[in-house]
């Protein structure tokens, strides 16, 4: 993962920054130049909200290799209060109580670790509340 | 618009071909549906590749292609749909033909994936995925199509053992294709007692990592009509649609837009209905996919696949037949290649010539070859006239 590329989301994986459309009220996650549904190029710059539910779920069991030292692990679409979605890992959580519709909440965590000369890799995750 | 038909298709044995680089693999199969259409000269090229990139390190590849079979200098493309690469290319040529711009036009995918390791060709083929906002948070394909399964069966009740009947359906087509790369047969406990890869998908819901080509002839219907002896297959719908490539922006996670956009669209030029089609060649990259697929298509209700899958109505016998072929899950998904390969498919079937698996007086038959997990859909339609 290059600097630039790593640093240019910070915004969005750090504090979860989201754009709300002044012209309809949607709101995205990342943040995008167009809104789809009412075309409006203007839009507020607002931090989603933290509470959400699980919409569907897995447990990796085979990772790709970044995330060896973690499988099995759960992930999950996650439909956070304001109406985003999000996909993220289900951290601390019992993998055979995973259930659609489970509240969960947003923390920010370390996602991996690039290892001896690399960047380590921060974002945000969901536990259960 | 001029009507587009098919002369000629040509398809090699899948699997691991350590022993064959990627231009013989494609040259090969070229080669054959040359043959097989009896044509002198080709006019121009469309070739469907997901990531020769990341699999070989070669970009570039339609100059390289267009050498090494021989036909250098001709117009000549890669295009590159992920999954979708394949029907991207049918697509490609059925309007060049159709426009008038080039007659005798080859269309063929291409991929070779057992170059790199299984962990270099898993991020290959994740980025068909967003890297941003899925694959950075660390999800595979399998954990993607394994959460449409799980709002599947939470949302219609649909069964782990009706999923695990897709495989054993599609292994039992793909034990009578040659060319398939997996033709064991297999059973509803096989699958269950498979490695878990992503729950609920084991090692044997998902399709392989294979080396392949395959490769279609597209000509105007009138040059067809005086140069093929054989029966004549023409190409009367094409439908193309997109939708976002990240599964967790979609209003509904089991169902394909993209699918169901690019399915209607086909209909429409085709002027058929789901019912007048005898059979199909579906994306079941997953077993998971194809429930979505044959419910996206029309040809069940939404939440009624796994039971008509149960009652046989989409293998070989049945009301349509689904995956003759053996689909991506036996016969194997070279990514590129895989749009291509339905086509090679349904042509064989309209023509007669599918031997064992042959589906008795099939005269329309369908293709959905889909990227990502969804986020594109080529959907075209044949009849033999």
């Amino acid at each position: 993962m290059s600097s630039p590329r790593y640093w240019r989301e910070i915004p969005q994986r750090y504090r979860l920054e989201g754009a709300k459309c002044k012209g309809c009220g949607k709101v995205f996650f990342p943040p995008r130049l167009i809104c789809p549904e009412c075309k409006s190029k203007e839009f507020e710059n607002i931090q989603l909200k933290k509470e959400g539910k699980i919409l569907t779920y897995t447990i990796i069991r085979v990772p790709p290799s970044r995330f060896a030292d973690q499988a099995p692990y759960a992930m999950g679409v996650v439909e956070l209060a304001d109406g985003v979605r999000v996909l993220t890992q289900i951290a601390d959580c019992d993998l055979e109580k995973l259930d659609i519709g489970m509240k969960v909440r947003v923390e920010f965590r370390k996602i991996y670790d690039e290892g001896h000369a690399g960047i380590i890799c921060y974002g945000y995750k969901c536990v259960p509340e | 618009m001029r009507d587009v038909a098919i002369i000629g298709v040509g398809m090699t044995k899948w699997g691991e071909l350590w022993e064959k680089p990627l231009r013989d693999i494609f040259a090969e199969t070229a080669l054959l549906a040359i043959e097989d259409a009896g044509v002198d000269h080709i006019d121009s090229m469309y070739v469907g590749c997901m990531s020769s990139g990341l699999f070989v390190g070669q970009e570039h590849l339609a100059s390289l292609l267009t050498d090494y079979l021989g036909v250098k200098n001709i117009p000549a493309a890669r295009v590159e749909s992920a999954c979708a690469s394949g029907g991207l290319a049918v697509r490609m040529g059925f309007m060049e033909v159709a426009s008038g711009m080039s007659d005798i036009v080859l269309v063929s995918g291409i991929e070779k994936m057992t170059d790199v390791t299984t962990d270099g060709a898993t991020f290959a083929l994740a980025t068909a995925a967003d890297q941003e906002y899925e694959v950075y948070n660390g999800i595979t394909f399998p954990g993607l199509y394994a959460m449409m399964a799980n709002a599947h069966m939470h949302k219609y009740g649909t069964t782990r053992e009706q999923i695990a009947m897709i495989a054993v359906k599609n292994h039992q087509h793909g034990s009578m294709n040659p060319l398939a790369q997996f033709p064991q047969k297999i059973t509803v406990e096989n699958v269950l007692n498979s490695v878990l890869i992503a729950d609920p998908l084991r090692i044997l819901d998902c399709s392989p990592i294979t080396d392949g080509a395959a490769a279609a002839i597209l000509v105007p219907l009138e040059f067809a009509k005086m140069h093929s002896k054989k029966p004549l297959v023409k190409i009367i719908g094409s439908g193309h649609a997109t939708d976002t490539i990240a599964l967790h922006s979609r209003d509904y996670i089991t169902e394909l837009k993209a699918t169901e956009l690019a399915g209607q669209r086909a209909f429409k030029m085709a002027k058929k209905k789901p019912e007048d089609i005898d059979l199909a060649e579906v994306h079941d990259c997953f077993t998971i996919a194809e429930l979505c697929v044959i419910e996206a298509l029309g040809f069940v209700e939404k939440g009624k696949s796994g039971k008509a899958t149960e009652d046989g109505m989409t293998a070989l016998g049945g009301k349509i037949p689904v995956n003759t072929s053996g689909g991506l899950k036996s016969k194997g998904h070279p990514v590129g290649a895989t749009g291509v390969a339905q086509v090679v498919e349904i042509v064989k079937q309209l023509r007669g010539e599918a031997d064992k698996r042959q589906v008795k007086n099939a005269k329309v038959g369908l293709t959905q070859n889909m990227g990502g997990s969804g986020g594109s859909t080529l959907v075209h339609i044949m009849e033999v006239v």
